[in-house]
């Protein structure tokens, strides 16, 4: 400490618990509203204090599903959700160390080009091209099916823009080592480069997850079939209840098991994923 | 572009390896691109069976639309709302952290988490916080007289959208601000400490100089952010609404294309928006050279 | 042995499964009916599985009318396209324009030789979704009007007849009057849909004209008249309303918080769909419900005339093999049966389709026993339609629905007066319906 200013610690101590009390509130909220039966949101005002539908709420939300909105069991949309984003974060992952590699470590010809092809995917987010990447899925049979949730999300220039960045550094003493020991280029990919990686892998993994977790548009779009719904769509299903009031206990429980595997992974791997979020964006 | 001293030999490996990533964006992303740029020139029925080329038709229509226009002005707003909310309040918080040495780890931890929350999860919160009939932040409000109806008053929604938004990229911000104070060499500041300047003054002297590198990316990424990744929070809370005062313009492409089916239309805002995300990106990847280069 | 047995059961299963599959033709069919609605038509179709063995109907809730439109057509071009989408009113035009990609009813039924009489179905219905010859295009699936809903402990709070329901807008003003000078409610009154109820409605209740050419059944260069000086009087009352208390705005579309609004008795009168009739019974926890018809101005010369419909039809779509439209047409002919049909009204409060439907439900009494609930029959039949009271057909309607909500928040938040909200709503509408005109012709 620079110098000794017992009011403006103080200071900072207020600031923060204020900060953190405003980021949990929404989530308070929620918390509380899925622990109440479903009157408590006629009128007046929103439930400050837990009431006693906790476990009833959550068995119907994770096993019966919500008739009035014709969600089916959440379960399974967890499992979904759970599929979409490890098949996202690990294919982007896959696919991006090799073709980092491939840029890094070879030179061929066209190389330039696929360098700026890779880039461009940075450019184009899903959302604005939503009409004809729909077409191109459903013309591959790609609708409804986990298939079609991944793979075309999987494409990423920050990966392998990380990838890249981190192969740089690497020594080139390693490779003249390898070489001489007479290992091929898969070889060194498989011994030297890929531990080395690790811990990028793992930061970017967290990273990856939860983008792959929090979709929202992209199932929306190519889901028709209630068996491959992810939990993050369906919220909004669910809330909007046409002719009638939502049932905000059960939305609010959706809510919390949604935010919940993400965050959970957030806060166990948080040097990870601080890693994860200043490397990917430098 | 760089790459190593010595390099592997081999004419058909380096293909191999960058195949899956180039058959992915090839198929999902240049070639949808490419068919949005064809289909900025045609007119067509919902249904796909009249195409007609109009050449630049659905662009004089789309500049001489006020509604148009209108989201023009709104994302920039919207924006500039949500980049000065979560950069300051970022910035407040890690100024604060900065000072607390050993209860600076409990407090990053309790102001991360958010980031993992999805968009759309996000928008659905802050409505629900923000219920006209039985939120709680509408009955705070009416204590200080002040009646909030998201449904229909332009500049409540506005609000509404810009807090959602920002909410979650505090959590971004904040870690970001975090590493950048941590580089500021302790020396430099202890020296205008000794000078006699106060942390008021040694503020805006030295440490807000020396994290502007770190604002003005923040600042890019946020615009991005605003730009494009909060379709979700539009989508779940007000639909663009009340009239058009939150109608970014991503979700007017999603809007027009999908809910209208004006196909042409909505393929001529992909177009427009592509072109404005080429030169953001642009202007974040000459940051990026210019930093990774150390 | 037993292993042997197992096994053998097993080879068999797989063999035999889908084999069963493959014998029945499976009918794809989108909807939009969430909530109770949607468990009803689930039965309806599980009802039907049961009663033959060749054909399977699949129901898939697609979200709401417009998510389900625009999935289906996207489908469409995609050729992923369902057997039957349902698709609301405003959807219409749309889908007629788009004559190679839906299979008409009447075609469909005279093609597979199902038993069909065009005369069995309530004219006032069926009449929105046929062609200028009087084809049928469309099944009704679930049509409704709006009609007026009231508390009827309030209004006795207030000293008001709980059994009068308000005829007139005068009525409803001074009733909400009374009902907020006597504190028996906070306001007067709420409603769903300002689009479909407070315009298209009121326009055919007063028997004005919401476009020309016959409201757009006439062709597709037809254009929006709907800006009229009694439908801006009405907007400007609204308006007037609004800052007074005695109307409170529920939002956009179907106007989600409207329904709140009057099952948490803050508002004594509620306008919306027959079809919530259910809901709101369900809904109306501590109080009795009464129902009449839509108010009107009373100096307005021809008002009342009747009013129209919304809801939304079957459209078969084209591209599927001649085993899945006989499938189709059995399930239609099963949909309109006069027990499925009674039971469907009955239930959700929408329209009859059927003569023989209304009458099965006089007969069992059902009326009788439900007062209020023909209110919605006897509305849309209250006189033979007119020009301005058929219905409405214009293309790119989903849109202008959206500016009609749009213009309106214009007009409630102060920026501009009835006239000028819906005179910008004609220019711009047309201007989506002119290039609706260009797009198809």
């Amino acid at each position: 400490m620079i110098e000794n200013r017992p009011w403006l610690n103080f200071f900072s101590h207020v600031v923060l618990i204020l900060g953190v009390a405003v980021v949990a509130l929404p989530v308070y909220i929620a918390l509380i509203a899925s622990t109440r039966g479903p009157n408590d949101f006629y009128s007046g005002v929103v439930p400050l204090l837990p009431g006693p539908h906790t476990i009833e709420n959550y068995k119907q939300v994770l096993f019966a599903g919500i008739s009035t909105s014709g969600a089916p069991p959440i379960g399974l949309m967890m499992f979904n959700s759970l599929v979409m984003a490890l098949s996202i974060a690990i294919g982007k992952i896959a696919i991006s160390i090799i073709s980092a590699f491939a840029i890094v470590y070879f030179r061929f010809p066209f190389r330039s080009l696929a360098f700026w092809l890779i880039f461009v995917t940075l450019m184009l987010p899903v959302e604005v091209r939503i009409l004809p990447t729909f077409k191109v899925v459903s013309d591959l049979g790609m609708l409804n099916s986990y298939a079609g949730l991944s793979i075309p999300l999987i494409a990423s220039a920050t990966a392998t823009f990380l990838f890249r960045q981190f192969f740089l550094t690497v020594p080139e003493e390693l490779m003249e080592a390898a070489r001489v020991d007479g290992a091929g280029p898969m070889r060194f990919f498989w011994d030297i480069l890929v531990p080395l990686s690790r811990t990028n892998m793992a930061a970017l993994f967290v990273i990856l997850f939860i983008y792959g977790w929090n979709q929202y548009l992209w199932p929306l779009m190519i889901t028709t079939d209630p068996h491959y719904y992810t939990v993050v769509m369906a919220i909004k299903r669910m809330a909007d209840v046409a002719d009638s009031i939502p049932q905000w206990n059960v939305v609010m429980a959706t809510v919390v098991l949604a935010l919940l595997p993400p965050v959970l992974v957030v806060i166990a791997m948080q040097r990870l994923f601080v890693k994860g979020l200043v490397e990917t964006e430098k | 572009m760089q790459t190593k001293r010595t390099l592997f030999r081999s004419k058909t490996l380096p293909y191999l390896l960058i195949l899956p990533q180039m058959a992915v964006t090839i198929i999902f992303f240049l070639w949808p691109a490419a068919q949005a740029v064809r289909q900025s020139f045609l007119r067509e029925d919902a249904f796909g069976f009249k195409t007609t080329f109009v050449w630049f038709d659905n662009y004089t229509q789309l500049f001489s639309d006020p509604t148009y226009e209108n989201s023009l002005r709104v994302t920039v707003v919207f924006a500039i709302g949500v980049a000065v909310l979560s950069l300051v309040s970022a910035l407040v918080l890690a100024l604060a952290v900065d000072r607390t040495i050993r209860s600076s780890q409990v407090y990053t931890t309790l102001l991360v988490w958010p980031y993992a929350v999805a968009p759309a999860v996000a928008g659905i919160l802050w409505w629900f916080m923000f219920n006209p009939t039985i939120g709680i932040l509408p009955y705070l409000l009416s204590f200080v007289g002040y009646h909030w109806d998201h449904s229909l008053s332009g500049f409540d929604a506005m609000i509404l959208v810009i807090i959602a938004s920002s909410w979650k990229q505090i959590s971004y911000n904040f870690l970001f601000f975090v590493a950048g104070l941590q580089a500021i060499p302790k020396s430099l500041v202890e020296a205008a400490a000794i000078d006699g300047a106060g942390p008021y003054k040694r503020f805006f002297t030295i440490i807000f100089p020396l994290l502007s590198p770190t604002t003005f990316f923040l600042l890019v990424i946020n615009t991005v952010y605003a730009m494009f990744d909060t379709f979700a929070v539009i989508h779940a809370t007000t639909q663009g609404g009340p009239a058009q005062a939150t109608n970014t313009l991503v979700y007017k492409v999603f809007q027009d294309g999908f809910i209208g089916l004006n196909i042409g239309s909505s393929a001529t805002q992909s177009v427009v928006l592509m072109i404005i995300v080429i030169a953001l990106t642009f202007i974040q990847f000459r940051w990026i050279e210019r930093n990774v280069q150390y | 042995m037993k292993f042997r047995t197992l096994l053998a059961a097993a080879a068999a299963l797989t063999v035999m499964t889908p084999a069963i599959a493959a014998a029945k033709t499976q009918i794809q069919w989108w909807h939009a009916m969430g909530g109770a609605l949607g468990q009803k038509l689930e039965s309806i179709v599980a009802n039907y599985n049961k009663s033959q063995d060749k054909y399977e109907v699949v129901p898939t809730y697609k979200g709401s009318y417009p998510e389900t439109m625009t999935a289906a057509i996207a489908a469409f071009r995609a050729h992923q396209q369902p057997d039957i989408v349902q698709v609301y009113e405003v959807g219409t035009g749309t889908m007629m324009a788009a004559k190679g990609a839906v299979y008409p009813v009447y075609q469909l039924m005279k093609d597979t030789g199902e038993p069909f009489n065009p005369k069995d179905y309530l004219a006032a219905v069926v009449g929105y979704y046929t062609d200028t010859h009087g084809n049928m295009l469309s099944l009704p699936f679930n049509s409704s009007t709006p009609i007026l809903y009231y508390n009827k402990d309030v209004f006795k709070k207030a000293g008001l007849d709980p059994n009068t329901p308000p005829k007139t807008w005068e009525d409803v003003e001074s009733f909400s009057k009374k009902i907020m000078d006597s504190h028996a409610a906070k306001c007067g009154f709420t409603t769903g849909w300002i689009s479909w109820v407070q315009l298209e409605n009121f326009s055919a209740w007063h028997n004005l004209p919401i476009g020309t050419e016959e409201n757009g059944f006439g062709g597709l260069d037809a254009r929006l008249s709907f800006n009229g000086p009694i439908q801006a009087r009405h907007w400007n009352n609204l308006k007037k309303w609004q800052d007074n208390g005695i109307f409170q705005y529920g939002g956009p579309v179907g106007g989600n918080d409207a329904g709140p609004k009057f099952y948490s008795q803050e508002c004594a009168i509620y306008m919306n769909s027959s079809a919530s009739r259910a809901d709101i019974l369900a809904n109306a926890k501590g109080f009795q419900v009464g129902v009449g018809m839509l108010p009107y101005y009373s100096d307005v010369k021809g008002a009342p005339q009747n009013s129209i419909i919304g809801g939304a039809t079957l459209w078969v779509l084209q591209g599927k093999d001649k085993d899945h439209y006989k499938g189709v047409a059995d399930f239609f002919h099963y949909l309109s049966s006069a027990e499925v049909q009674a039971d469907w009204h009955q239930f959700s409060g929408y329209l009859p389709i059927t003569q023989a439907a209304y009458e099965l439900g006089q007969k069992q009494g059902y009326y009788a026993k439900n007062p209020g609930a023909d209110v919605a029959i006897k509305q849309m039949t209250l006189n033979p339609p007119t020009a301005n009271s058929k219905g409405l057909r214009f293309g790119n309607y989903v849109q202008v629905r959206q500016i009609i909500d749009e213009e309106f928040q214009s007009l409630l938040a102060g920026k501009k007066t009835g006239q000028e909200a819906l005179d910008a709503v004609v220019k711009r509408g047309n201007e989506l319906i002119a290039e609706f005109q260009k797009a198809n012709e």
